[in-house]
């Protein structure tokens, strides 16, 4: 009861507990007095494993007269004095206790028998980690399957919308258009911009053994707006709106309120998820375009800087490099990216049980996936296009 | 925690003022708990029992007024006195308040590690113990609170208040949410554990089965203060709220159960 490694007493409260042994008569005699309480246990505990008779089955005389004060640590540790001499084959009386920590020290023995022999642990698997290796791969294909679940819940959620799109709710449509998108956008165009430093720089310092500075220009182009301009902001915003969108949904969860809505006869997956889905659709190929430019005018600045080649010559240089084509191989992946990230910030958020702690590790979980994902498509595109000949 | 008789009292308030903005919640609040009583504190919604409870633990800060607890001012305590004190009284909140992250075994262990420099298999005992005092079955030391059902969650949540074996437990509506059957057998849990460890109880209550089973003496905040008295002295009070309160059909039913 005292704080932790405290020198200082309690005011009123100087007797500790103590324990004295002696022979007398035959019988091996312990004597406890004081407060035999949780701030004395420790040491009591301690005394008592090395006070033990030294004759086998002698009978042992524990006295309790002298105790002024007993609570449940106090009485756990006679109780399991107790419980050791019966053990080693010793006759053991309890004398002099008075009735009221009597009471308390009955009760604890009572309890304590229920949980003296601890549960067996059952055997762990032989090859724990071939053990391990195999739950992780059945828990990602249950994942997956449950995902692909998910998305059809969605899609059929979503047509059945289509047939009244009166239902449709534009408020929190409005509002997460705001958030994905309106929000992102410092964020996005901030570290867009450096990007664009950083590729510029990066190429000019190569480009220029060949003499060839104008071609940054070209590997700008068609580096960013087919693939670092959409993958940088998919991953931005996989970030800051999946785990959004599964904290939100999994504080609810929390909360109860996905069960309120339910029993009100209202559709969770029409006033979270689809909302929620169709904002980001939108706006995520409205902020990857607001990406690429940025991720020019940076790199357009950095060339001016660097390597002399002044606006014009780098918008000259721009039109022969790309065509609109360019910009519509990366942008046509930005709806792919925008489902994939609400889906799976959406169906993690809603996979939240009880605990806060479960927001914490699904929010993370939300994230890690969104991204990895978002990048495996990105590869899966990649190839497609070599096959298509883009 | 059993001791020698102490004749001055566990708690006393006095003058108490809470003073939310413009609202004044208590005006000159003033009782006392002795040592070894079950203390019912009951009142109207909004009358401020829990804001009471939390003034008292030492949660909330009253406006005015003075707060003693086992013969210390709460207000006048350097930090290190406070955890001191703190460790020696014990909070069930309403819905047990338990860490969802850990399971109930572990919670209990909670301040036994941090307050103690016990052996870990001398903590873990007591735990078990605890787990076993509050009725609860040796699996359930095991699970986390989302896994129990409200009732367990308020054993668990008890079992963890009683821990560093305090001497005085604090109740915020135990048995709220319960149905009448467990609410019955918290009484009976509470009842049983104030006598075998000593207790000293305060409960805000609702429940009128539980002031007639097990408190000694009733709190009643009315009018912004407080009238104390045994549950016979309270049905002579001709106020009108606790007239109502004891008279009327749930007040009758309880008194009328209690034959």
């Amino acid at each position: 009861m005292m704080p932790r490694g405290s020198t200082r007493r309690r005011e009123g409260y100087v007797q500790r507990g103590t324990i004295t042994s002696a022979w007398a008569e035959g019988q091996f005699i312990l004597t406890a007095a004081g407060r035999w309480d949780i701030a004395s246990a420790q040491v009591l505990e301690t005394q008592l494993r090395a006070k033990a008779p030294d004759r086998q089955g002698a009978s042992v005389c524990l006295d309790l007269s002298g105790l002024t004060a007993l609570d449940t640590a106090g009485a756990l540790v006679i109780d399991r004095l107790l419980r050791r001499l019966r053990n080693q084959g010793h006759q053991v009386a309890v004398v002099g206790a008075r009735a009221d920590l009597c009471e308390l020290l009955r009760e604890v023995q009572r309890v304590s028998q229920g949980i003296a022999t601890p549960m067996p642990t059952p055997a762990g698997p032989r090859f724990p980690f071939v053990d391990r290796i195999g739950r992780a791969t059945v828990a990602v294909g249950q994942d997956a399957l449950a995902m692909l679940n998910f998305l059809g819940l969605v899609t059929v959620t979503f047509l059945r919308l289509l047939r009244a799109p009166g239902r449709f709710r534009w408020k929190p449509f409005a509002f997460h258009l705001e958030q994905v998108g309106l929000n992102a956008l410092p964020i996005v165009g901030l570290l867009s911009f450096l990007i664009g430093i950083v590729l510029a720089y990066q190429g000019a310092d190569q480009l220029r053994r060949f003499g060839a500075e104008i071609y940054v220009v070209n590997l700008l182009g068609i580096g960013v707006l087919r693939e670092i301009g959409i993958l940088m902001t998919s991953i931005i915003v996989a970030g800051r709106s999946g785990s959004a969108f599964t904290a939100q949904i999994g504080t609810m969860k929390v909360n109860q309120e996905v069960d309120a809505m339910r029993t009100l006869g209202l559709d969770p997956m029409e006033l979270l998820v689809l909302p929620r889905m169709l904002a980001l659709l939108v706006a995520l190929p409205l902020v990857a375009f607001f990406a690429n430019v940025v991720a020019l005018a940076g790199g357009a600045v950095m060339a001016y800087a660097y390597l002399d080649i002044n606006f014009v010559q780098f918008t000259r240089q721009l039109q022969i490099a790309v065509s609109a084509q360019t910009l519509f191989v990366g942008l046509i992946k930005a709806p792919v990216f925008a489902v994939v990230i609400a889906l799976v910030g959406c169906y993690e958020g809603l996979r939240v049980t009880g605990s806060a702690e479960s927001v914490g590790l699904l929010t993370t979980r939300s994230v890690v996936v969104s991204i990895f994902l978002v990048i495996v498509l990105d590869a899966i595109f990649s190839i497609l296009f070599s096959y298509l000949g883009i | 925690m059993i001791a020698g008789g102490e004749d001055h009292p566990v708690i006393r308030v006095s003058g108490l003022r809470t003073r939310f903005g413009q609202q004044l919640v208590h005006d000159g609040v003033d009782f006392s708990v002795a040592k070894g009583e079950v203390m019912g504190l009951v009142g109207g919604s909004g009358t401020g029992k829990s804001v009471l409870l939390r003034e008292i633990v030492g949660l909330m800060e009253p406006t005015e007024g003075r707060i003693e607890v086992l013969g210390r001012d709460t207000r006048q305590l350097s930090e290190r006195e406070r955890i001191a004190l703190q460790a020696r009284w014990g909070m069930l909140f309403q819905d047990g308040a338990l860490f969802s992250s850990l399971t109930v075994l572990e919670n209990i262990q909670v301040p036994l590690k941090e307050h103690t420099s016990l052996p870990r298999d001398l903590i873990e005992e007591i735990a078990r113990v605890k787990v076993a005092m509050v009725g609860l079955g040796p699996e359930a030391g095991d699970k986390y609170p989302s896994q129990l059902s409200g009732g367990m969650r308020k054993r668990a949540g008890l079992a963890r208040a009683l821990a560093m074996d305090p001497e005085i437990l604090f109740l915020d509506e135990p048995t709220a949410g319960l149905d009448p059957i467990g609410a019955n057998a918290f009484d009976e849990l509470i009842g049983s554990l104030q006598k075998s460890l000593g207790l000293t109880v305060v409960m805000v209550t609702h429940d009128l089965d539980s002031l007639y089973a097990i408190c000694d003496r009733i709190a009643v905040l009315v009018d912004k203060k407080v009238v104390v008295g045994t549950i016979d002295d309270l049905l002579q009070q001709d106020h009108p709220w606790i007239h109502d309160y004891f008279h009327g059909p749930r007040g009758r039913a309880a008194g009328a159960a209690r034959g």
